[in-house]
Formats: C-alpha cells, structure tokens, sequence
C-alpha cells in the first residue's frame, strides 16, 4: 500500500513542478528514488509534525499541492489543531498520509497503534478522508487526493497488505463504495487492510448459506449514502469492519446514516476495537485476534445474528487467501 | 499616509471598535501598533495586495489576538470602507476579533491559536524560495506567544531552509495573559535564543518608527531575521499601560473618555 502510494506520488511529481512532499523524518528506505529525482520538492522537517502542517498549509497556499508523510499519530493527531485551524480551515491543498493504520505496528506499543484517527478526521470540516483496503485502491485514491483541491486525509497500511482486487482501479470516484460481490441477506462494508478479514467473513459466510454482499469503502468521508441506504432497506443485517474505535469512526459514520432512514430497515452491527487500549504485545495478526478482528470473529458474530449453525473452517472459511469475482 | 499617523489612526479607530464590540486585547493592539503601522506604510504596495499579485508583500499576524490592528491598518489605506470597521465583533460581522482572512480583502491568514501562524509564514516563505520571487514575508508574534514549542520548530527550519525572505517581529512586552512573561513561564532573553538557532537577530525599540524601518529593510544572505521589538503593551493610554487588566477589558464610560482625550491630544 506505501509502495503504491509512493509510485503514484513519484508518477505525478515527474509532471507537477508544484508537488511537493513532507516527510517528517520517517519512512526511511521508502522515498529514496523520489528524494533522487526530486530533491527540490522533497523536504524532510525533522521530527517537528506541527511545524509540518503549518508549514505545508502556508506552502499550499501559495498554489501547491503538498503532502505530508508520517507514522500512525503522528501526521494528523500529534498537530491537530494545525490540521483543523491552518489546514482545514483554510481549504489547504494538503494530503495528510498516515502509515501504518489501526494496530497494523503491533509489537511497537500503543503510541504506534493508529485506533482514533478516523473518527477524530471525520469530525473536522473540510477534510475529505480516505481508508484504501490494499495497494490498488492505495494508487487509485492517492490520485483521486491529487487531483481534488481540497484537504485530504490517506490512511495507509503498513504493507504487504493482501490484495482484495486484482487489477487496478481506473477513475474512482471519490465517496464511492466499491462492490466485491453482492448478496440479499446481508451486507458487509469495510474500510482499511481489516477489508481482508471482511473479505474472509463474506466469503464463507456464502459458503454457509447466507448471501452476503461485500463492499469495500476506500472513501470514509463524504460516505456513499445512496448504497448505505439501498442496501440497509434490501437486507436484513449490515455489518460495517474497521480497524479503529468503535466511537466516531467508519462504523458511527454508517450507523447515523441508517439511523435516520425511515421505515423498515436492517440492524447494523459493528465490528471495531471497542474504545480500549491494549497493553498486549503481538503482531499484527495477534492482536486482530485479540481484538476479534479476523473472519472468524466476523463470521461467528454473523451467524449467531441470522441464526445459523455453521462452522467458519468446516465451510472452507479457513483455506480462504484470495477471493472470487 | 506617514507611518506615524497611522500608528495614530489605527490606536484611535481600535479604541472606538473595542468599546464599541466590549471586546478585549485592546493593550495588545496598542503594543503591536507602531509595528503594524511601518510594515503598512513602508513595506506594502496598495495595489500588490488589493490585486493579490504574486509579489506582494505577506504580513502575518501570528498573534491573530491584535487583529483589529490589521483591520483598521487596511481601512486606513483604503483596502476596507471604513465604515466595516463599526462591525468589528458584531453579530453577522465578517471581522472577527482574532484576525481573519475569509472574506477580508488584504489578509492572508487567520490565527488566533498561538504558535501556529508562524509556521504557516514559514511555509508561504518557502514558496516563495522554491518559485524564485522575490516577495519578503513578515511575520508578527508576541513574546507570550513563544512559549509555545511551534513556533521553535519553526525557528529550526527557518534557518535550516535559509528563509532569509521570511522577518520574524516579537512584540516584546513583557506581558502575557495570566501576567508578567517573566513570573510565568520566563523566556529570558530573545537575542541570544534566536542567534543560536541561527538567525540574524535584532534587538530595537519597538514604538521608535526609524529604527524600526530600518531593522525591517534589513536582509540577511542566508538567515532568516528575527526583530525584537521591545514595546510597552497599551502603549499610547497612560493607564493602560503595561497594565494587563487592558488584555481583557473594554474601555467603557470614563476610561474610554479618558482614552479619547489622551489620544486627541497626540493626534498627529
């Protein structure tokens, strides 16, 4: 996912004298050819992320396009109110790029883990928000940032993130949902890396006899409301999957929308970490099992709701590494 | 218009807003007037900035709390009707009471939260570097403001990008909020601070309008410049002067009485 937003960044700096990129002393390795190629437009600021946003607001301003890369907390929550006052509010051309969202640093301690940040983005005005499921919607909506002149927030993963689609995506429209596979019974919406334990839960959930619609939402604001919508009157669950606090994010965002809706309509039930901190140690995978992130998790929580008797290995859930289209 | 003048119209036409919108930091205002004044008169071509041409001049008020200054600055060189200024902190008002950009013709930024308009000046320098222009950018902060850690971040990559376009003005008053900067959280002394973080510092009084010409024409080869402009906050109203009460209270009824005639008798 870094790689293919550093290879889309690098791709557009070639033919934008006016991009610029910084870096707050991270990503070490990661920038190497871009810094090589565009010692002019790349600027690491030290470990100073206020002074970043600021500086980046004032650089924008001027007519650039400027983003900025940090870890987890550190390019958005560590100078929020950079964000929310010089950025923000100033309608700043300035993509924010967080790596290594939700727990994906595992062993590295909480400081690292990345769990707040898209409900605290989503609350500020201006800010569009991103969450791309793999490096194909990680190309796709780091174009999508460049090309719209307004505040951006890129919430990436780690890397080597398994693929949910198979070829690129061509022109994604930002605030899109994108469609896996369909179902009747039940929709299942995910944002982030997580989109693979989604992917899992979906996929053997059809096995065991639910039709189960999957969507990947690589836009976390604006939301895609008409398909929210469509799909919250047409099934009978929906389950929306994040790697964030319960409170504010992704799920909260697809909860208001179907809470104000009239008439018949689904129950939604949230998969997310459930506004804690874990002092557990553990790779990323430990700790998505730890916080019953994993297909597993989703797949039993969902069988119990439809009142189904099934077994997440028994249907093949366990042998699932890559999807089906 | 001389420079000294309007250090004079802006203490005036801020007095009558203050009292007007019971608003607060009128000893702010009348810290940092002289300051704005010669940035105004000596440093700004009227019509750069009304056309927003890529050239002008970029003032920054870091210290966005003095922002009436900058409003009457521009009423007074012609860049706002007067007559705005009467809704200065009055409901529906565009004018807020920390400086504001949205819809006010001539300014480039809003603050209001200390530390952070500093870096934004930062940035708007660095452009400027990058684009090959040769516009200077100005910003203005308080001594209080400094005790934020942005704005030492700022003072490291100032100097590190070599932003000798980008002058940094502390409004050195002594004063902050709560009190004495000194008693609060002492920032000892500026002149030493900014030179080991590598910038061209210097040290004037900042209510004498020649010397404070003089320091802001200065451009240094390679560093960005720093001027401590020590002032006396309320400057201009003899009981307001370094007296801190004036950082919150509107002058109403005999204070503000007093304050017209005190001002009056040095119109210029």
């Amino acid at each position: 996912m870094r790689n293919a937003f550093v290879n889309t960044l690098s791709t557009l700096v070639a033919e934008d004298k006016n991009l610029y990129l910084l870096v707050g002393d991270m990503g070490f390795g990661l920038f190497n050819s871009f810094q090589e190629n565009n010692p002019e437009r790349f600027i690491n600021v030290g470990i100073a992320e206020q002074n970043m946003a600021a500086v980046a607001a004032g650089l924008a301003l001027e007519g650039n396009t400027v983003f900025v890369y940090s870890l987890a907390n550190f390019s958005a929550l560590r100078c929020l109110e950079q964000v929310r006052n010089c950025v923000a509010y100033h309608q700043a051309n300035v993509k924010i790029i967080s790596a290594g969202a939700g727990i994906s640093y595992g062993t590295l301690g909480i400081t690292h883990h990345s769990t707040e940040d898209l409900s605290i983005m989503r609350a500020v005005p201006n800010m569009i928000i991103f969450s791309p499921a793999d490096a194909y919607e990680s190309a796709a909506v780091t174009l999508a940032a460049y090309k719209v002149d307004k505040p951006c927030y890129l919430r990436l993963g780690r890397g080597r993130e398994s693929l949910i689609h198979q070829h690129e995506i061509d022109n994604y429209t930002i605030g899109k949902a994108i469609k896996i596979f369909d179902g009747n019974d039940c929709a299942i919406f995910s944002t982030g890396a997580i989109s693979y334990e989604a992917s899992r839960a979906a996929k053997a959930l059809n096995a065991a006899g639910i039709s189960a619609a999957f969507f990947t939402f690589p836009t976390v604001k604006p939301m895609d409301v008409e398909l929210i919508e469509e799909y919250a009157r047409k099934c009978k669950m929906i389950v929306t999957v994040e790697e964030n606090n319960t409170i504010g994010g992704f799920g909260s965002a697809i909860a208001e929308i179907i809470a104000e809706l009239k008439g018949e309509k689904a129950f939604l039930k949230r998969v997310a970490i459930n506004d804690e901190f874990t002092s557990v140690v553990g790779s990323h995978d430990y700790l998505k099992s730890y916080y019953k992130l994993k297909g597993e998790n989703i797949f039993d929580m969902v069988a119990k709701e439809m009142s189904i008797s099934a077994d997440f290995d028994a249907v093949g859930g366990g042998a699932t590494n890559c999807l089906n289209h | 218009m001389e420079s000294k003048i309007l250090a004079w119209q802006i203490r005036r036409d801020v007095l009558d807003m203050v009292h007007s919108a019971h608003a607060s930091h009128i000893g702010s205002v009348f810290s940092v007037a002289d300051i704005v004044a010669v940035l105004y008169t000596d440093f700004v071509d009227k019509e750069q900035l009304l056309r927003r041409d890529k050239e002008r001049t970029r003032i920054i008020l870091s210290k966005g709390h003095a922002g009436a200054a900058i409003y009457a600055a521009l009423a007074e060189i012609g860049l706002m009707d007067k007559k705005e200024l009467q809704t200065y902190g009055m409901n529906g008002s565009k004018l807020s009471c920390h400086v504001s950009h949205n819809h006010v013709a001539g300014i480039e930024i809003s603050t209001g939260s200390l530390g952070q308009g500093v870096g934004m000046a930062a940035g708007i320098a660095l452009a400027g570097k990058k684009a090959g222009r040769h516009y200077r950018t100005f910003v203005i902060a308080g001594d209080g403001e400094c005790n934020e850690g942005s704005v030492w971040e700022m003072a490291l990559f100032a100097r590190q990008q070599k932003l000798n376009n980008l002058t940094m003005i502390v409004d050195c008053n002594g004063l902050q909020a709560m009190g004495k900067t000194a008693d609060i959280l002492d920032m000892r002394d500026f002149e030493s601070k900014f030179d080991s973080f590598g910038w061209h510092v210097q040290s004037v009084n900042g209510h004498d309008h020649a010397v404070l010409k003089a320091a802001l024409l200065y451009v240094d080869e390679t560093k960005p410049t720093c001027i401590i402009a020590n002032t006396v906050k309320g400057k201009g109203v003899s009981f307001m002067e370094n007296n801190n009460l004036w950082h919150y209270r509107d002058p109403q009824g005999e204070a503000y009485d007093n304050a017209v005639m005190e001002l009056e008798r040095q119109r210029p």
